[in-house]
């Protein structure tokens, strides 16, 4: 079972969610598998304190061309929708961070003169603490495309036990790579009209997907009720409310867990793997 | 010597555009004939990433000497210097304007790319 932690917008608190969740869990599960797919600023591993174990270079393929092969035809050129290869007087010139891997290139290559190489786009990271595991992604810097990184950590997600995803933040391709396969998903937000904005897009984007989801709303108390009021018109169902507590913020800016040292949150997200567990069983 | 101006509109009095890859129309003004031609950009308008790119090919091809436009981005820029073509900035209000200006000698050369690349 997968459940993806997302929201449309950043800052909500989706790692406070996948972190917690994923140590509660782990107090009832044999094994937890925590995926961090926000891969431009992963920071789960500041909240779960877990020895490095590996690290996995992810590469992407990408053209080279073969000027002794070349015959300045220029079908490479016309083929790429991303004009990550561009025939300029004839020759063939690749823009690696434009290429998407797609592999047309070599296709319509009549003399066979591209064939593909491996472009370094970032890492994995493999953490353990506990019965918690923890897969990273960690897009280079200066890389643009994060869709196949988070696909490659996605790639351990693990068959038989609880799977959680820390998604990017937004609506676009990352965030889509992130969450598709999850059986489940919780759309983290705020109740301010910012937060409720960005709620909307993620609804409409977890509905395309035929996706069950519920919202957590984070910092209740501190903005108005119109979240509220949007949840119950939508009929989505709250599973967490998170109350606006200094304390909680100041854990958080600690790098420190909430329900290791706010043992009263501790039930609250309890109940929300237990929410999940039945939906799922009864296919809701 | 022919000099590409981007444009938001297809003649003189158009307003210059300040952006290169997505420019609608590059007015091509020939130093030499005092002539000038319009070279449409639509696919570079269109397409989905690498607009720099495809709008710096389209000058290579049109074998221009130099570009007068506002901003260009380092994929462009890398396009646009190996092929000899000089990049030169402007913030005209009208294509005419920028002419006159290249004219009077009054623009200065970009020497790196003016933004980052808007695949990041």
């Amino acid at each position: 079972m997968t459940i993806a932690i997302a929201s449309g917008k950043g800052g909500t608190g989706k790692t406070t969610i996948a972190t917690n969740l994923a140590i509660v869990a782990s107090e009832k599960y044999d094994s937890v598998t925590l995926l961090d797919c926000d891969v431009e600023e992963p920071n789960s591993h500041i909240f779960i304190n877990g020895k490095k174990i590996k690290e996995e270079v992810v590469n992407v393929r990408i053209p080279e061309v073969d000027e002794s092969l070349c015959t300045e035809c220029g079908a490479c050129s016309n083929f790429c929708q991303y004009n990550a290869i561009v025939s300029l007087k004839g020759k063939p010139v690749v823009f690696k961070e434009m290429c998407h891997s797609c592999g047309g290139c070599t296709l319509v290559c009549q003399p066979k003169a591209i064939h593909e190489v491996d472009h370094r786009i970032g890492l994995i990271n493999f953490y353990k603490s506990g019965k918690i595991n923890l897969i990273e992604g960690l897009l280079d810097i200066g890389s643009p495309l994060s869709p196949p990184l988070i696909g490659a950590v996605k790639g351990y997600e693990s068959k038989d036990t609880l799977n959680i995803i820390d998604a990017p933040p937004g609506t676009s391709c990352p965030v889509i790579e992130a969450i598709r396969d999850a059986d489940y998903l919780i759309l983290v937000t705020e109740p301010t009209p910012f937060g409720l904005n960005d709620l909307i897009l993620a609804v409409e984007v977890s509905r395309k997907l035929n996706k069950k989801f519920s919202v957590a709303i984070n910092r209740v108390g501190s903005g108005d009720d119109r979240v509220h009021k949007y949840c119950k018109k939508e009929n989505i169902p709250i599973i967490l409310e998170i109350p606006d507590d200094r304390r909680i913020a100041e854990l958080y800016s600690n790098g420190k867990i909430i329900l290791e040292n706010l043992p009263e949150y501790k039930k609250c997200f309890e109940e929300v793997l237990e929410k999940i567990g039945t939906v799922i069983q009864n296919g809701q | 010597m022919k000099v590409a101006f981007t444009s938001q509109g297809n003649s003189l009095d158009s307003q210059f555009d300040e952006r290169f890859g997505r420019a609608m129309y590059f007015i091509i003004y020939d130093t030499d004939t005092n002539e000038t031609k319009v070279l449409e950009n639509m696919a570079g308008v269109e397409s989905a990433h690498g607009a720099g790119i495809s709008a710096a090919k389209k000058l290579v091809d049109a074998k221009v000497d130099a570009l007068v436009t506002g901003n260009c981005g380092p994929n462009a820029f890398y396009v646009l210097s190996e092929n000899n073509i000089k990049i030169y900035l402007s913030n005209a209000k009208t294509v005419k304007e920028a002419i006159e200006e290249f004219k009077n000698k009054k623009l200065e050369i970009a020497s790196s790319p003016t933004k980052g690349g808007h695949w990041r």
